[in-house]
């Protein structure tokens, strides 16, 4: 066979892919574990700190913000670090596991198909759960909304980046799904420090600060603080998350196995 | 070649220091239903995934209808079904999600309501898979590999984990798919499966291809085309017996004495019983069973080192 010989009348990829999208849509909406962790824990998160009368008052320390404020850009990483190192990895490589990419490697939709349609969907359950957090932020804790929505977008578009090819890089070079659990769990737990959870990195000093402005979610924070408060986020904090997303996603792609 | 579905030549194959396959060459026409048999490990899933483009062999050729499975992988998958061993479905996928998502994969699928309800799957459509029995999962996954109406199915290990009703309820679907012109290619252990279902065998041992027969030249060849059996309580010499042409072996089954041998031996054994004065009781003549046949051929054609660990693996009778 030659690439001169024409091609058959093949079912459009589209209706294909579109069919993983509806299915795989579905079995996500029974993982009500995965969602509540996604959509439902930070914001219960942000609430519970929020019920804390010191933390909801303005502090000229912080930029006349208040603790909460402060938490709602830190929430939204939260999500996105759960999202991406805790739920994403050990879902695409129990499929893997179970031999569902090999599966569809037999049939004409290329098993990549259901990577990006899982990517897609844990980051569409971000973006529902930071548009939760913005809106409980403003409407309970008055929370400014960004000053600056450009660049709050491109920080938070970076971070979600960042995140994902962290969680494909830690997929892609865990040889099970139990191994992926723990390197997951280490890199979140790491990252939860890094974006802040514990203390927002506005609040942390000198060589720490600078330390971990170098980190993904570290940067990433410091961007959706400054596009918060209406600066543009600094170029720097752009491309250490723009970096760390480039050499993640090369490492994930390198590194991945498919059975 | 145009009659000619799968054509493999010098296959090989070896994972690390292990050979998986060793030099197999295959030919499959159009519309046969072609069994591959051997024992665990002898290389038989290794040979069907690269026939199916699964697997890069380390040297040789395969051609699937004329095209490479590895270069036109994207015609490939439309022209090749496969239900792999061992392979599960996403957990919470109900069946009939499964059903809808792999029509969705193909131009002209199965409508798969149908394939359901052939495969006895019609009342579990709404069951997640972890929830579906082994044999449940099985014929699901039949049902997935035939679903886009492929002109080759490969099926491996086909009736693992069925029970005997539900076994022949597939063995029927084959059958009936074979008579629209579809090849099948069967993996299997189970003897009955390919005595029953293929038109050819390919016994493959220790990474070889040993014999390509049809089931019943395999028996005729394996000299056990007979089986005689026959209880007697007189002496009777044995030696005389073994010495008869033909005859393959003899041994006590316990109360009785088995003489298997080629088509001839029955008559011969009774006028060697006759001259020896004996009257053999309950007197039986069965016809070799490819059990047998498969046994003896293992043992005869096996690297007697290699031989013994396999034959432990398969259940004698």
């Amino acid at each position: 066979m030659t690439a001169h010989t024409p091609t058959a009348p093949f079912a459009p990829k589209g209706r294909a892919t579109l069919a993983i999208l509806r299915a795989e849509t579905r079995l996500f909406t029974r993982e009500l574990g995965a969602l509540f962790y996604i959509l439902l824990f930070p914001v219960v998160l942000l609430s519970i700190l929020g019920a804390i009368p010191s933390f909801r008052e303005d502090s000229p320390d912080l930029g006349g913000l208040s603790v909460v404020d402060l938490y709602v850009p830190v929430t939204i990483l939260l999500s996105m670090i759960m999202a991406a190192l805790m739920t994403m990895p050990s879902t695409v490589l129990a499929y893997r596991e179970a031999g569902v990419l090999r599966r569809l490697r037999t049939t004409p939709i290329r098993p990549a198909s259901i990577l990006v349609v899982q990517m897609l969907l844990h980051a569409l359950t971000v973006a529902g759960s930071s548009l939760l957090l913005l809106t409980v932020g403003r409407l309970v804790f008055g929370t400014p909304l960004p000053e600056s929505w450009p660049g709050y977008l491109g920080a938070y578009v970076l971070a979600l980046v960042a995140s994902f090819s962290l969680g494909a890089a830690i997929t892609a070079v865990s040889p099970s799904a139990r191994i992926a659990a723990v390197l997951g769990s280490l890199a979140f737990f790491g990252s939860m420090f890094t974006a802040g959870v514990y203390l927002p990195v506005q609040a942390m000093d000198g060589l720490l600060r600078r330390i971990v402005e170098l980190t993904p979610l570290g940067a990433a924070s410091e961007a959706l603080n400054a596009a918060m408060l209406g600066a543009l986020p600094e170029v720097r904090d752009l491309l250490v998350v723009a970096t760390w997303a480039a050499v993640l996603s090369l490492v994930s792609v390198r590194f991945f196995r498919w059975e | 070649m145009k009659n000619t579905a799968v054509e493999a030549q010098h296959l090989r194959k070896s994972y690390g220091e292990a050979r998986a396959v060793d030099d197999v060459s295959l030919t499959v026409d159009r519309g046969e239903i072609f069994g591959i048999l051997g024992p665990n490990g002898a290389g038989k899933t290794t040979t069907v995934e690269m026939i199916a483009g699964l697997r890069t062999p380390d040297s040789g050729r395969v051609r699937v209808h004329g095209l490479d499975p590895l270069a036109d992988r994207e015609r490939i998958t439309r022209l090749v079904g496969i239900q792999l061993q061992e392979s599960r479905l996403q957990p919470k996928i109900t069946a009939g999600e499964a059903l809808r998502l792999w029509s969705a994969f193909y131009d002209d699928p199965e409508p798969w309501p149908e394939l359901a309800e052939r495969l006895g799957l019609a009342d579990l459509l709404d069951q997640q898979f972890r929830t579906l029995s082994g044999g449940q999962q099985q014929r699901l996954s039949i049902a997935l590999a035939l679903v886009g109406r492929p002109r080759v199915a490969i099926l491996d290990e086909l009736t693992t984990g069925l029970d005997p009703q539900a076994r022949r309820e597939v063995w029927d679907l084959i059958r009936h798919v074979r008579e629209r012109g579809v090849t099948v290619l069967l993996v299997t252990h189970a003897m009955e499966e390919a005595q029953g279902l293929c038109d050819r065998v390919a016994l493959i041992n220790d990474g070889q291809v040993k014999v390509v027969d049809t089931p019943d030249g395999l028996i005729r060849s394996a000299a056990a085309a007979t089986v005689t059996s026959f209880a007697t309580t007189s002496a009777v010499d044995l030696e005389a017996l073994r010495e008869i042409p033909g005859v393959h072996e003899v041994r006590r089954d316990g109360g009785r004495l088995v003489v298997e041998g080629n088509d001839d031996v029955p008559l011969l054994v009774l006028s060697c019983l006759e001259s020896q004065g004996v009257a053999p009781r309950t007197l039986r003549v069965q016809e070799g069973s490819l059990d047998t046949a498969y046994l003896t051929l293992l043992a005869t054609t096996a690297d007697p080192a290699a031989r013994s660990p396999h034959l432990t693996q398969e259940t004698v009778r």
